[in-house]
């Protein structure tokens, strides 16, 4: 079994108040960036300790290709955030990972919202992403994690968009800004085994099945990696 | 935005309105009593999970404790494992 793990992190200042980042964060849905997202519901709630627990199921558009649809069942995909906000401290911490094709791509993300010394808000995102698919990793290198980095360097559009429309005269600083500070590290083929994407004949020690099967899956991650990570992200 | 269950979506707005409402003006300023809303939760809830069982969406994976990925912090700081079980 091959499993391809890689890591990204990036920083996003909003020039907002941490408690009307909070706010909006709540009515982040619909905006123009969201189109994908396509219900959200929360399904548990609780104040314990002064802090505000909260459970939400998110449910996005799969925007994998038809000939993709053999590898896996085209129906949305479902992602579960769990988060807790602390008023008194001002942090507000969100992890959402998917349910469902996890062996495709699964991407577990920890985002920390905090106020800053100016009255702004530092969004520090951490996205783990891994699969099961080989070729996985090799497609990363081919594009690069910038591929990543540039879905977590894209303006926080759509959260930005909800800001703006909430809180219009709120500027902390003249707009938001963002620098990438990544440190990715690739861990690459753990090891070299069967795959699971599947192949018509299914005998994994035939090196051209192997082959083809990583060709496969190696195209399809090129040209749809930074697709998967937006799906499974709820960036926006 | 809509609610995983067509039928849920007006009980949805409904809870989010009532929620947004205590956020805000309550918890944000210091009341954590969230009993106001409880009513329309509980109804809310039901139809969403009514909605989950039918389109067999399971949280098995993800267990019943809050996560907020802990996991990952072994090498930076201490992230708080323990969280409380969330209300059914």
């Amino acid at each position: 079994m091959v499993v391809a793990a890689s890591t990204c992190r990036t920083e996003t200042v909003f020039d907002y108040s941490w408690m009307n980042v909070v706010i909006a964060y709540w009515n982040r849905y619909p905006n123009p960036s969201s189109a994908h997202v396509l219900t959200e519901d929360t399904i548990q709630r609780e104040v314990r300790d002064g802090k505000l627990f909260s459970r939400r199921l998110l449910s996005k558009t799969n925007p994998v290709p038809k000939w993709g649809a053999r590898f896996y069942n085209n129906v949305p995909v479902k992602i579960v955030e769990d988060s807790v906000l602390d008023p008194v401290k001002k942090t507000f911490t969100t992890f959402t990972r998917n349910l469902g094709m996890t062996k495709i791509m699964k991407v577990d993300e920890i985002v920390i919202y905090t106020e800053q010394k100016d009255g702004s808000t530092l969004a520090v995102r951490r996205a783990y992403i891994s699969s099961q698919v080989f070729g996985f990793s090799r497609a990363i290198r081919a594009f690069g994690i910038e591929r990543f980095k540039a879905n977590g360097n894209k303006a926080s559009n759509g959260f930005n968009y909800v800001l703006r429309r909430m809180f219009p005269d709120s500027l902390v600083g003249g707009g938001h800004h963002q620098h990438a500070v990544t440190t990715t590290s690739s861990a690459g083929e753990l090891a070299v085994a069967t795959t699971t994407v599947s192949t018509t004949n299914g005998n994994h020690n035939n090196p051209g099945t192997l082959k083809s099967a990583a060709k496969v899956g190696y195209e399809f991650f090129k040209s749809h990696a930074s697709k998967i990570a937006q799906l499974f992200s709820v960036k926006n | 935005m809509n609610s995983i269950g067509e039928d849920c979506n007006e009980l949805k707005k409904q809870y989010d309105a009532c929620f947004n409402s205590w956020f805000s003006e309550g918890f944000l300023k210091g009341q954590t009593d969230d009993s106001g809303c409880a009513p329309i939760f509980r109804v809310y809830q039901e139809c969403v999970k009514r909605a989950m069982r039918e389109q067999k969406i399971e949280l098995r994976e993800v267990g019943s404790e809050y996560c907020t990925g802990s996991e990952y912090d072994n090498a930076n700081h201490s992230g708080g494992k323990t969280q409380p079980k969330p209300k059914s």
